[in-house]
């Protein structure tokens, strides 16, 4: 498990434009961070540079595992979960082909992880369909995803989110196209992910929810 | 090697569900072979000089039909993200990605190729080595199709620059390839499986490097 992710003294420019830059923060273990700002100032920018995607102009961000900095962005990669703007759903697959894919994908973990913390063993496969009924599509598995609505959608990349079980979760608008109680889900989530000792980094307009620190762009 | 077959397996069912794969390069593969010989008009002997190269062209022209979406689907729905985050690399990603074209398209393409060659008039002992350049050859079409497919890959109209780029790249293959069956019909050695052989395992190995380089470049823009 990772303890924190630091950046210092962050700068990033997308084409001639200086986004940011002198940024500077820390999350902890069990610690979500909100990051606030208008449409431009560079929320997802700053998401993709923590993920590795984009190179900084300047500065330094890395993770902290057993005392140990990981500054190459695709060593970092490992331990980030990923929620972007995209679905990455594929129309001809089912609802539970598209995550048993992301499930080898990611060789992800059969048993345990951040959603199924708690509860007895489970097959890959028994995990996935508890994942669904969390997240509300347990009866759409065995629907092909271009029949799915925006909001059913944003449920199976959560659903996804939960199955790589990474500490560090990335969340571009975490809210977006979701109904009142998909978005007490993604707060609920949120919490116990922090719970269990994750990390949350999300932008977005609405509060999280939590006590979590926020930082304006 | 669960991540990478888990990719491999998804791109293959994907070129079999959402069209544009193995039917499309068949298809165009058939028509290129049953046109020509219609275009140049029944002499035989002028049409097997000429089957081998124009077979060889046809196939190669076909696997590229599809090559286009091969990174720039996953780019534009996200999961290209996923892909770079998950514990499989870019390379590896790539070479999978590679290898579901190959399987999608090159050996289809190769094992249609002894029917169509008869429309040539082509001898057994040509088909025959026909079929065998391709096998040889057709990796690399996707290997070097694969390249061109991640440079394009943040371009709307990627596929219409494809081809440009990756056609120049697989002239090698086209020459030998052709050899390769010109030398069973006139009977005089040239080298063209060693210079093809050579030519398909090294655009085969270094491709997957090149083309994760590109993915790089494209998260990075």
């Amino acid at each position: 498990m990772i303890a924190s992710l630091t950046a210092e003294k962050l700068a990033c420019t997308r084409g001639t434009r200086r986004l940011f830059e002198g940024l500077s923060f820390r999350v902890t273990a069990g610690q979500a961070l909100a990051l606030e700002g208008a449409n431009g100032a560079g929320k997802t920018s700053l998401l993709r540079l923590v993920a590795g995607f984009l190179p900084q102009a300047a500065g330094r961000v890395f993770v902290t595992e057993n005392g140990n900095e990981i500054v190459e962005p695709e060593e970092r990669g490992r331990f980030i979960g990923w929620l972007g703007h995209h679905d990455a759903l594929k129309a001809s697959f089912t609802v539970s082909e598209q995550l048993a894919f992301f499930s080898k994908l990611y060789s992800a973990p059969p048993v345990g992880g951040s959603a199924a913390g708690t509860s007895p063993v489970k097959t890959g496969e028994e995990r996935r369909a508890a994942l669904l009924e969390q997240v509300g599509l347990a009866r759409q598995a065995e629907l092909p995803c271009r029949y799915l609505s925006a909001g059913q959608r944003r449920r199976l990349g959560l659903a996804r989110l939960l199955l790589t079980a990474r500490p560090l979760w990335l969340l571009d608008e975490p809210f977006a196209a979701l109904d009142v109680d998909g978005k007490g889900l993604v707060a609920r989530l949120i919490a116990l992910h922090c719970g269990q000792g994750g990390m949350v980094i999300a932008a977005t307009h609405e509060p999280l929810g939590l006590g979590n620190e926020s930082l304006k762009l | 090697m669960t991540p990478f077959f888990a990719l491999l397996r998804r791109d293959l069912s994907l070129s079999v569900r959402e069209g544009g794969g193995v039917g499309l390069a068949l298809g165009f593969f058939a028509l290129v072979a049953t046109l020509v010989p219609l275009g140049v008009g029944p002499d035989m002997l002028v049409l097997s000089k000429v089957g081998a190269g124009i077979l060889w062209v046809g196939a190669t022209l076909a696997a590229l039909l599809s090559l286009d979406r091969l990174f720039q689907a996953d780019y534009e729905d996200g999961s290209l993200d996923l892909i770079a985050l998950s514990p499989l690399s870019l390379e590896g990603a790539a070479a999978a990605k590679m290898i579901a074209h190959w399987l999608a398209t090159g050996l289809p393409l190769t094992l249609l190729s002894p029917v169509l060659s008869v429309l040539f008039g082509l001898p057994t002992g040509a088909m025959l080595m026909l079929a065998a350049s391709l096998l040889l050859g057709t990796p690399a079409v996707s290997a070097a199709g694969a390249i061109g497919a991640s440079l394009t890959l943040s371009l709307r109209r990627g596929g219409l620059i494809l081809p440009l780029i990756v056609l120049p790249l697989l002239t090698p293959a086209v020459i030998f390839g052709t050899g390769m069956v010109v030398e069973v019909q006139t009977g005089l050695a040239t080298g063209a499986f060693g210079f093809l052989a050579a030519f398909s395992l090294a655009t085969v190995l270094l491709s997957p490097f090149i083309a994760a380089m590109a993915v790089r470049l494209n998260l990075a823009g």
